[in-house]
């Protein structure tokens, strides 16, 4: 790098791909065989990564409007890192629903011009944080949560999921951990802290349910997807650890119910969700001509 | 045991450090320095720190609403950046023993600056490439002569920084280059930041060299290696073909080659807006500060209780033992 | 208040092979949020890099030459300066 003209170091173009967390660098679907396994319906296909892309995407949103709030400085750095890496999986599921529905879609067409209830995340993911505490009880939730159902996906018959998932994994121990440290020293620190923490969890806790209900998309892709029921024992040892040492009882609430039988995952949100999407949709809408 | 020699009075101390700067020689932590010098390093590099964190804000207003999920990465890594380079920065100023709390402190107080550029509001998703281009581009012009600053660890941490900032300015001009053969209202948008940020870009270099008290001392330090109107013409002089590359025209009418000189000639700065902007009567003074201050209060009882955890531990530990 | 959160210095191996260097510091309340934020910050999180993280205040720290009086007799902190690890070859006086 060349010290007496900035601009030398532009044209300085190793190491580029630095930057940009989840922007194409060491491509995990290198080498990878990104035909539709035989026997798999591909739009079945295609919905069930549009239900594990749409919670990363969601929740992303939400970390990503930590930036410039976050308690410390390093606490920003770490937010950031978790919303990059969400994101990151949200555009590899969506790229890969665009080749599984044959459509050929970008990954921008499904972020941006679906409607509301062409969402399929959980209803959690799209939850506001009105403090910390209610955003690690939020990631806590859903990362212990997701990297469960990841650790299954590994051997997905679909070799794309199953990359995904490989790469998912590593990063969402990560997430985990960092939400459960973070529980546990909000719950163990002050008084004030503490009561903080239990109203987060009461406010989480009713829409904790919807995570493990089988969808009929995950029942007709056997071997592909991973049925979110059988993670439900693992989430709780997990919780019930993590709990402990933060000295906090699992909330007793009752779960929200649907709308007309549907959740998130049927494209029922809450209200919440129409407003992420309103900012979330609203460049890309006002010129959808444009190119990026 | 070791025999204790007689203190070197304080003329020796300082003519030891003199000499350590004549001979272009890092300043380290530990060295016994000027109280000027300690005092003008800690506030140059606090400062600097503030710029970084505050300068989150005006691109961290785009992230949510970024048009591309590609550009929503890029720009959210590159807000991350930032606050990575105010921790470098703070931690290489808590080598002069300045404190991090102290510091943010005098920031929210006003009592330290930061880069007046951040006090203009961001109105298109433009200003996020344009703020790359012109505002990142004179920040590089700033920080390169930093990279040799006589004060070891600003120095390092400066070269660190620069490295990441060039990227930010590639991604920048980038996103200007793809909007502007992109429709014809992303070209709009883009000569429209141009003509917002082509000024303020201009005053960060600070006032003119004639106006510029500090100036003469940082050069002998070696804390500053150039004057203001140096770099501001340097700038002027790379971006200048830039702007030709990227079909967009620089809001000056009096921009002019001049060959005798051998640099561009440039229209008059308007400076009275600038010590408008620097006095706390720019466009977003007020929230800048305000975003701050709220994040910084409202984290307190999270700082708190991780502290009250931290000690609660350490009790258990020494009950446990 | 963060003043409660004591400073870290951060150690990397980029490498095997490699020592230990100093890279940097941080501010952390007890030693798993330490390492956790020097990952994040200082390493970008890469894989297969080792991290150390001890308390500045619990560094023994010379002064640059045992022999050389002329350093700040008073402000003697510990040793807290970054050096970072990733300084081009060609930057001169480094």
């Amino acid at each position: 790098m060349a010290f007496d003209n900035a601009y030398e170091a532009l044209a300085d173009a190793h190491d580029d791909a630095r930057w940009a967390f989840g922007t194409g660098f060491e491509d995990p679907l290198s080498g990878v065989d990104t035909t539709v396994p035989s026997g798999v319906d591909g739009d079945d296909l295609a919905r069930y990564c549009l239900m594990l892309g749409d919670d990363a995407l969601v929740l992303s949103h939400r970390l990503q409007e930590w930036c410039t709030r976050a308690p410390e400085l390093e606490d920003e750095v770490a937010i950031a890192n978790i919303g990059l890496d969400l994101l990151g999986q949200a555009r590899l599921l969506l790229a890969r629903a665009g080749k599984a529905d044959g459509s050929g879609r970008g990954e921008d067409h499904y972020a941006y011009f679906r409607g509301e209830h062409e969402f399929r995340n959980v209803r959690l993911a799209e939850r506001e944080h009105a403090d910390f505490a209610q955003l690690v009880a939020v990631v806590l939730v859903l990362t212990t949560w997701r990297l469960a159902v990841f650790q299954r996906l590994r051997t997905s018959a679909d070799p794309v999921l199953a990359a995904i998932a490989q790469k998912g994994v590593n990063e969402l121990t990560y997430h985990r951990d960092y939400a459960a440290q973070w529980v546990v020293r909000l719950g163990d620190g002050t008084e004030t802290s503490h009561a903080t923490m239990v109203a987060a969890f009461d406010d989480v806790w009713p829409l904790v349910a919807e995570l493990f209900e089988t969808h009929d998309v995950e029942r007709r892709l056997p071997g592909v997807a991973a049925d979110p029921a059988e993670v439900r024992g693992e989430f709780d040892d997990v919780l019930a650890q993590v709990l402990s040492a933060a000295t906090l009882e699992t909330p007793q609430v009752r779960a929200k119910a649907g709308v007309a039988g549907g959740k998130g995952r049927d494209g029922r949100h809450t209200e919440a969700m129409g407003y992420l999407l309103a900012e979330l949709q609203s460049v890309a809408r006002a010129h959808p001509e444009a190119t990026w | 045991m070791t025999v204790t020699e007689p203190a070197p009075s304080e003329a020796e101390l300082e003519r030891h450090f003199e000499h350590t700067i004549a001979k272009d020689q890092r300043i380290e932590p530990r060295d016994w320095v000027p109280e000027a010098y300690r005092k003008t390093m800690i506030r140059q590099i606090a400062q600097h720190a503030h710029s970084e964190i505050i300068g989150m804000q005006p691109e961290g207003n785009w992230i949510t609403r970024a048009p591309s999920l590609r550009r929503k990465a890029i720009l959210l890594a590159k807000v991350q950046d930032e606050a990575g380079h105010g921790l470098y920065l703070y931690s290489a100023a808590e080598t002069l023993g300045g404190d991090r709390d102290d510091m943010t402190e005098k920031l929210i107080s006003g009592r330290q600056k930061y880069s007046s550029i951040f006090n203009y509001p961001t109105l298109s998703f433009a200003d996020v490439g344009v703020i790359g281009w012109l505002v990142d581009g004179a920040a590089i012009c700033n920080q390169v002569p930093l990279c040799r600053s006589s004060y070891g660890p600003y120095a390092r941490a400066m070269i660190r920084i620069c490295k990441e900032e060039s990227f930010h300015q590639r991604q920048g001009y980038e996103l200007l280059m793809t909007m502007m053969s992109g429709t014809e209202q992303q070209r709009e948008m883009v000569q429209d930041a141009v003509n917002r940020y082509w000024w303020p870009s201009l005053m960060m270099f600070g006032p003119p060299d004639d106006d510029s008290p500090n100036t003469a001392q940082s050069m002998a330090w070696k804390i500053k290696r150039h004057t203001n109107d140096e770099l501001r013409q340097r700038f002027v002089d790379m971006t200048v073909p830039q702007a030709e590359a990227l079909g967009v025209t620089l809001p000056d009418p009096d921009l002019a080659w001049n060959a005798e000189r051998g640099h561009y000639d440039f229209g008059a700065i308007d400076w009275d807006e600038l010590k408008q902007v620097i006095s706390g009567g720019g466009p977003c003074n007020t929230e800048r500060m305000e975003r701050r201050r709220k994040a910084h209060e409202d984290g307190a009882w999270v700082r708190e209780a991780a502290a009250a955890h931290a000690r609660k531990q350490q009790q258990r530990k020494e009950v446990a033992a | 208040m963060t003043g409660e959160w004591p400073l870290y210095e951060v150690f990397v191996r980029g490498k095997r092979g490699l020592n230990h260097v100093h890279v940097g510091s941080l501010r952390a309340a007890d030693d798993d949020m330490a390492l956790h934020n020097a990952r994040d910050l200082y390493t970008r999180r890469n894989e297969g890099v080792s991290i150390w993280v001890v308390k500045a205040a619990d560094i023994a720290a010379s002064s640059p030459d045992e022999k050389d009086p002329f350093f700040a007799p008073s402000g003697d902190k510990v040793y807290r300066h970054p050096t970072f690890y990733d300084i081009p070859e060609n930057v001169p006086h480094m």
